[in-house]
């Protein structure tokens, strides 16, 4: 059995009256693909936006590689090794694919105004490497020919591929992935497939929200399910499939 | 400078070309008088604050009005340090450096309490920022007269350069180098640094975590920035430009009065960033020039040709200079709506220079 490389224990989550999430707690193991299910406003954005920072969490706390993450402020997130994407992609549109990925390595460089002014050799050291990361990064994702084009100019798999080239520039150790293949046709979603295994096999972890059950089913070494808030279940997928519960959630009480 | 070795032939003939006649342009300038060297200079000023301005707004996209107020505090800085006022005579190269720290501080104190707004909340903010800092100079008279208040402070020292002093005239090689001429040359060193340093910080990490918050804060944080510091270093680092702008307007004038400081002056700052093009550092060289020279120029010839065609003055030129300003700005938002000039992603240099 592997260890622990996430551990979220008793979150919770208000706007207003609304209780987006309650008393969620899950564990997520390294180097598996662990997916996120659930109808429509179960909560599964929501408990994204608290894993990363994005959102300030009401109850709970959050456990990452075995020491508490300090999720008011994101970028530490993002330093302690959490990276992600969006469900509704967030790009940097004007700038070019090269430069949203070396926007990435930020969090793991450290030129300052300084280097940059006076382009010490340390800096433009620096540089260079964010710069080859970056391409070899758009190649691995599949995109190493858009390079020079702006992210807007994009197609909206590759926009998609982009923004996983992004999240892993800052070398994370889990990638939070938000519907990725939403909007994505056939095709698209078979090359992503494909995108995702790869990652697993180089060592990574990965948390995955999907709408699309057949892909995660059929990628996910656990899953687990939220329902107005709250884990109904957390399980390999062929039990989560055969779950009363989920099967309720998904297609409501059954007459009877 | 990297840039050099990467040119081509023609470029560098452009290059030389460019220099030559920049060079020239003070004496060409003075052969029509010397207010037009004058005029020019505070054309070369006014691209300075511009560029200063440029940073906050075109890289990091927040939106400030209240630019102005760091001009101000480096020109009162100098004009304390340099003056009889407290008969203190500071060198210039003292005096400059401690006016951008203190417009550094200043915009790092703008900076900190408005980090959470965006768009039209910031502005109102800055805008009221700069408007404190003007009623401060004004106020700042009693019960210690520190900014001697709406009478400003006068007799400010000159730039002097071992026994070259920027107040009077001196003849080198048969070439009359009066004042404005020393300072236009001056400017134009100072001009070339902001231009290198502001190059340099579009293509570096920070430059590229400024222009990632203007494009999407939320994935900016996500992908691991800091936000709040870059965006006060993106405040700080303006606010310097602005008080180094600031300190050597206050040697050009050898005066300074809260006047010179209003919120119109801010905006005009950011009409040349916005028109020229946001966020391309040419684009805002150019729209600096335009909007400094136009309304000079106006002022020169609208009155001679009203004289010449009706016998008698109909359109006021102050007037007519907004009237210009306005339709100018109108026009531009209509038809060009990212600037004359708009910043075209660097894709060519990037590949050429870092390769």
């Amino acid at each position: 059995m592997s260890a622990v490389l996430l551990e979220a224990r008793g979150i919770g989550k208000r706007f207003g009256g609304v209780q987006a999430l309650k008393d969620v707690s899950l564990t997520i193991k390294s180097g598996e693909i662990y997916g996120l299910i659930g109808p429509n406003g179960a909560g599964k954005t929501t408990l994204f936006n608290v894993f990363t920072g994005l959102y300030p969490r009401d109850d709970g706390e959050v456990l990452f590689g075995g020491s508490p993450l300090h999720l008011e402020s994101p970028h530490e997130v993002a330093a302690a090794g959490i990276a992600r994407t969006f469900q509704n992609i967030r790009l940097f549109g004007n700038m070019t694919a090269r430069e949203n990925v070396m926007v990435g390595r930020h969090v793991r460089t450290r030129a300052g105004v300084v280097g940059a002014m006076l382009r010490t050799r340390a800096e433009r050291t620096e540089e260079t490497a964010i710069r080859r990361r970056a391409d070899e990064l758009l190649h691995y994702v599949g995109i190493a020919d858009r390079a020079d084009d702006l992210a807007r100019h994009l197609s909206y798999g590759d926009q998609r591929r982009l923004e996983i080239a992004r999240a892993l520039a800052t070398e994370p150790k889990l990638l939070a992935l938000d519907e990725p293949a939403a909007g994505m046709n056939a095709t698209e979603t078979a090359g992503l497939r494909d995108l995702i295994e790869g990652l697993r096999r180089d060592g990574l972890t990965v948390l995955l929200i999907e709408h699309d059950v057949k892909l995660v089913l059929g990628l996910c070494d656990r899953v687990a399910v939220l329902d107005y808030g709250q884990k109904i279940a957390e399980d390999v997928p062929e039990a989560v499939r055969a779950n009363p519960k989920v099967i309720e959630a998904y297609l409501g009480t059954s007459a009877h | 400078m990297g840039m050099l070795k990467d040119m081509g032939h023609r470029e560098k003939i452009g290059l030389a070309l460019i220099t030559v006649a920049l060079m020239a342009l003070p004496f060409v300038l003075a052969s029509a008088g010397t207010a037009w060297v004058r005029i020019m200079n505070f054309a070369v000023l006014f691209v300075l604050l511009s560029l200063g301005l440029n940073i906050v707004v075109g890289f990091a996209g927040l939106l400030d009005l209240g630019y102005v107020a760091f001009y101000a505090v480096g020109a009162y800085v100098y004009a304390l340090l340099a003056s009889p006022h407290f008969g203190l005579h500071l060198p210039f190269w003292v005096i400059l450096p401690i006016g951008a720290a203190v417009a550094c501080v200043a915009g790092v104190i703008l900076g900190a309490p408005t980090l959470r707004l965006r768009g039209d909340y910031l502005a109102i903010v800055t805008l009221g920022f700069g408007e404190i800092v003007r009623i401060f100079m004004n106020n700042l008279s009693n019960p210690i007269n520190i900014t001697n208040g709406p009478k400003g402070i006068n007799r400010i020292d000159s730039f002097q350069i071992g026994p070259v002093n920027f107040a009077g005239s001196d003849t080198l090689a048969g070439l009359v180098f009066s004042g404005p001429i020393k300072y236009y040359y001056f400017l134009m060193l100072v001009l070339l640094a902001v231009i290198v340093i502001n190059r340099r910080l579009q293509d570096s990490r920070i430059g590229r975590a400024w222009v990632a918050i203007r494009e999407d804060e939320v994935a900016a944080k996500a992908s691991g920035i800091n936000t709040r510091n870059i965006k006060l270093l993106a405040f700080a680092m303006g606010a310097s430009f602005g008080g180094i702008a600031g300190g050597m307007f206050a040697a050009m004038q050898t005066f300074v009065s809260p006047e010179s400081f209003v919120l119109n002056e801010s905006i005009m700052i950011l009409a040349m960033v916005v028109l020229g093009g946001m966020g391309n550092i040419w684009g805002v060289i150019a729209g600096a020039v335009l909007l400094s020279f136009v309304p000079e120029l106006l002022r020169y010839t609208v009155e001679p040709v009203q004289m010449a065609l009706f016998g008698k003055m109909l359109v006021d030129p102050e007037v007519l200079r907004m009237l210009v300003f306005g339709l100018a700005l109108v026009l531009t938002m209509r038809f060009r709506p990212a600037g004359l000039w708009p910043e075209t992603r660097h894709r060519r240099e990037l590949s050429e220079n870092r390769a």
